[in-house]
């Protein structure tokens, strides 16, 4: 007896928390809204079926508990009832299926004229780069990368020299528009997801992984690293700035192209051994002095 | 049934005294050390996977008091919760999972219930768990060399299981790659013993489609091993030439930390495809031997036939066919190429059809049965609400684009321990209250098996439950402390904390089944030889415990499938396989399987 009550009280115990759960996805900010929906079509179909079996077993504790004077029913087989629940299940089976598939085609179908946006990710940072004025991103190595050239880009390439680089932690995008994450891990997996975006994608050293989003409302989210990464994973953050698209051009005007910055090393590297050959040179005078 | 002639060319004289004689072990040593008898094989490999599954326990109860309370135990940093994480994972799956249900069950019940005598390779038997005692041994001394075990997730991603970001990327990685290598050698052995017994060794009588549902489980989820380890195997000796040798299998061009290596060219993909195609398969290694035992336990316990006992064998096979169809669904979001993702959502949600047949034949077993409210009967309940919980969120997860939000957080975490972590052991935690007293001769004590029992089915449901709900909010597994996240309200850490507390209590009633099976060794009532009524061949041994060579001096003949009860026109609501056909309505003793054969209780 008490069996049964504990068996149905699981069943309607998860139905209620699950209704009752303060812990629920965000909020979404992007287009994969449709994400959403083929998670609650699951969630009717398989919860139906969760439920159906716990409670029928509940039923058969009840009603078919031990007894001395009776025996079981001898039916080994029953087709009819077999090729109906094997039916049934794979009617449930496409229901969920068919309509995920057509997501997944939307999710890696790209639309035309979606803006590049590169992430670059290392341990344990975040980076990024946009196309700049040509709309072309230049090529990049990581043979390249050097302290002058965190990002790796070819400096012979004339595309990348309008490249845009964020060397912070947060980025900034348009709303309303698609952008399509080009996504470049220089050391070890990492994975660039946004929880109010939906859509994520593992990235792959020797490798550009990429997916879409259309940030559908402005705002700051929290981007977090979701592939273990090495000691400091969990540290491994950044946040995304959803903007309107003029707030979002004046703020790309005030950052460098990678041009500029590789300039501004240069200078910086001539200023610095200059620097060096000067007190070399003043070190050398003391010496003389001092002779 | 069997022509006469049949029936002289089958008839083997008894063996000579000295060949008896050197059949049998001499010595303790050769009798309880060095054994070659496949029960006390069995015993061995169940004491030592269930040792290491302790030190298993133990690490996720430091994990769960970090994520519980984060800021509370200075002495766990970051290295060290990676660490827990990773040999955790490892030993469950691995070193106790497999091994108990295939070294375990296997070995004790694959002669018993085909009705052989012994495995058919004793020596190399023996030497499979003694392989895999070594790999344990190299696992637990990851522990105490510099820099510690590997913690690198259990998946043990390249490039980062080699590189200096992570912990035991020295020592600890090359110590589990070598272990996982012998752990795969040892289980060949056995491997190829438990499929060679059950196709070669079965005894008169006992066709393929006779056998108990248990051993068409353990000889599916065997061939399933032998077929996916060797995966694994190529992938940890690639991932140590590439650690200890510099070569490049998996390791492109790679910036650590400033600094350029010396890799380049190689591919993390291709490690994740060979681990997969090792882990999926692996998925069912576990969850093929549990469907089988818990149908048993089901069909016993209910006194009532395995519902479709065809359609049983048959979604077995299929599953463990399909199941190296699936691997990439693990894979969705690694960056493969994305049309991956239309075949492998296809395959993995089919598996369903077959699974969902097994759940609804169980429950169908049930109906019109007469069920005793046994242990084992209750934890197979208790492991159908768990697999069936954790079998329907696999096809949020199998369903390519829902993977996409949900892989990689609690949701995950949730998912695989609800239907490859609790219901597999559930199904253990019964079939030890089952097979006990075969093993023994005395029953273990129910009362505190019902606390046992509760507590942890329970429990486990609560600490499980919850967290599902935690990944769809999208907190991330494998992170050392969520700290302060904006999209993470202060609630999650509550729950956290609730569910640390129930895994506490939990893991403490596992020592009290621990005590419940010491205790019941010296104190608990006596069995005798079919306490069940069980029809099955283990159950109609002339000695239990079995002695060697199983059936005394006359293997049982079988006449019928495993599951005749209930049957109309019997004497008693069983008939077990070995009762000779005239025998069935008057009741009496089965077909004498010794000298000393006992009536059925």
């Amino acid at each position: 007896m008490y069996v049964a009550v504990l068996l149905i009280l699981v069943a309607l115990g998860t139905v209620v928390f699950h209704f009752a759960s303060p812990w629920w996805w965000t909020p979404i900010a992007s287009n994969w809204g449709y994400i959403d929906d083929t998670i609650i079509l699951t969630f009717w179909v398989t919860g139906a079926v969760f439920i159906a079996v716990i409670l029928f077993m509940a039923y058969c504790v009840l009603r078919y508990r031990y007894r001395e004077d009776r025996r079981s029913e001898y039916e080994p087989e029953n087709k009819k009832l077999e090729w109906w629940l094997t039916g049934l299940t794979a009617a449930g089976v496409a229901a969920m299926l068919i309509p995920g598939l057509f997501v997944w085609n939307q999710f890696v179908t790209v639309p035309e004229g979606a803006a590049e946006v590169e992430v670059v990710a290392q341990q344990w940072q975040w980076s990024y780069r946009y196309a700049g004025k040509d709309g072309k991103m230049g090529t990049s190595d990581s043979r390249l990368i050097s302290a002058d050239n965190p990002f790796g880009l070819n400096p012979k390439d004339p595309n990348g020299q309008d490249d845009i680089l964020i060397e912070d932690p947060e980025l900034h995008l348009p709303m309303g528009a698609p952008v399509k994450f080009l996504l470049r891990s220089i050391d070890v997996l990492h994975d660039f997801y946004v929880p109010q975006f939906r859509a994520k994608m593992d990235m792959v050293p020797g490798m550009i992984t990429y997916y879409w989003v259309t940030p559908i409302r402005t705002g700051t989210f929290d981007i977090l690293c979701f592939e273990l990464c090495g000691v400091g994973h969990y540290a491994m953050r950044g946040n995304v700035v959803v903007e309107t698209k003029t707030v979002f051009e004046g703020w790309l005007q005030e950052q460098p192209t990678f041009a500029e910055t590789m300039a501004r090393a240069k200078t910086n590297k001539e200023r610095a051994e200059k620097l060096a050959l000067n007190e070399s040179a003043s070190v050398a005078a003391e010496v003389q002095l001092a002779r | 049934m069997v022509d006469a002639a049949h029936d002289q060319a089958d008839f083997v004289p008894p063996a000579e005294v000295a060949e008896m004689d050197l059949y049998h072990p001499h010595s303790w040593v050769t009798k309880y050390v060095f054994s070659q008898d496949a029960k006390i094989i069995a015993i061995q490999y169940s004491f030592t996977a269930i040792g290491i599954g302790l030190v298993a326990l133990v690490l996720s109860w430091l994990m769960r008091l970090q994520l519980g309370f984060p800021d509370t135990f200075s002495f766990i940093e970051a290295e060290d919760y990676y660490q827990f994480i990773t040999m955790h994972g490892m030993i469950m799956v691995i070193y106790l999972l497999t091994a108990l249900f295939l070294g375990g069950f296997g070995n004790y019940l694959i002669p018993l219930m085909v009705g052989a005598r012994d495995m058919v390779f004793p020596y190399v038997n023996m030497l499979s768990y003694w392989i895999y005692l070594l790999a344990v041994v190299v696992l637990l001394a990851s522990f105490f060399v510099p820099g510690g075990p590997t913690g690198a997730g259990w998946t043990l991603y390249p490039p980062q299981a080699i590189l200096s970001g992570t912990p035991g990327s020295d020592g600890g990685i090359l110590l589990m790659l070598i272990s996982l290598s012998l752990f795969i050698i040892g289980f060949t052995m056995g491997g190829l013993n438990y499929v060679v017994t059950v196709l070669q060794a079965r005894t008169r009588g006992m066709t393929l489609m006779r056998l108990p549902l248990t051993i068409w489980g353990i000889f599916m989820a065997t061939v399933l091993a032998l077929l996916a380890f060797p995966a694994l195997l190529v992938a940890s000796i690639m991932m140590t030439f590439d650690g200890l040798l510099g070569t490049s299998f998996f390791m492109p061009g790679i910036v650590e930390f400033g600094e350029q290596l010396q890799y380049g060219g190689g591919s993390p993909v291709l490690f994740q495809h060979l681990f997969w195609f090792f882990g999926h398969p692996e998925v069912y290694i576990v969850a093929l031997p549990a469907f089988g035992i818990v149908s048993d336990l089901i069909s016993v316990h209910s006194r009532r036939h395995i519902f479709g006992y065809r359609l049983m064998v048959w979604a077995i096979v299929i599953i463990g066919a399909l199941s190296f169809v699936v691997w990439a669904h693990h894979m969705y979001v690694s960056g493969m190429h994305p049309w991956f993702g239309f075949f492998f959502a296809t395959t993995t949600l089919i598996i369903a059809v077959p699974t969902a047949i097994k759940v609804y034949n169980w429950v169908l077993t049930l109906w019109r049965g007469n069920i005793k409210l046994t242990l084992p009967m209750l934890f197979a309940l208790a492991f159908i609400v768990t697999f069936v919980n954790g079998g329907i969120t696999g096809l949020f997860l199998g369903n390519v684009v829902v993977d996409v939000p949900l892989s990689d957080t609690m949701f995950v975490v949730a998912h695989f321990h609800m239907v490859m972590g609790v219901a597999p052991i559930l199904v253990i935690f019964g079939a030890i209250y089952h097979w006990y007293p075969k093993m023994t001769g005395r029953m273990l004590n129910v009362p505190m098996g019902q606390i046992h029992f509760w507590i942890t089915f329970l429990g486990a449901y609560a600490i499980f439950l919850p967290l599902h709900y935690l990944g769809f909010l999208g907190v991330p597994r494998r992170y050392y402390e969520l700290a302060d996240t904006s999209f993470i309200p202060d609630s999650v850490q509550d729950l956290n904390a609730f569910v640390t507390v129930v895994a506490l209590i939990v893991g403490a009633a596992q020592l009290l089944f621990l005590f419940n099976i010491g205790w019941s060794m010296a104190r608990g009532k006596k069995a005798g030889s079919n306490p069940w009524n069980a029809t099955t061949l283990e159950w109609q041994t002339a000695e239990t415990p079995p002695g060697h060579g199983n059936f005394g001096e006359t293997l049982p003949v079988v006449y019928r499938w495993a599951y005749a009860y209930g049957l109309p026109g019997a004497k008693d609501d069983f008939v077990p396989q070995n009762m000779h056909p005239d025998q069935v309505a008057t009741g009496g003793s089965p077909e004498p399987s010794g000298a000393a054969a006992q009536p059925a209780e």
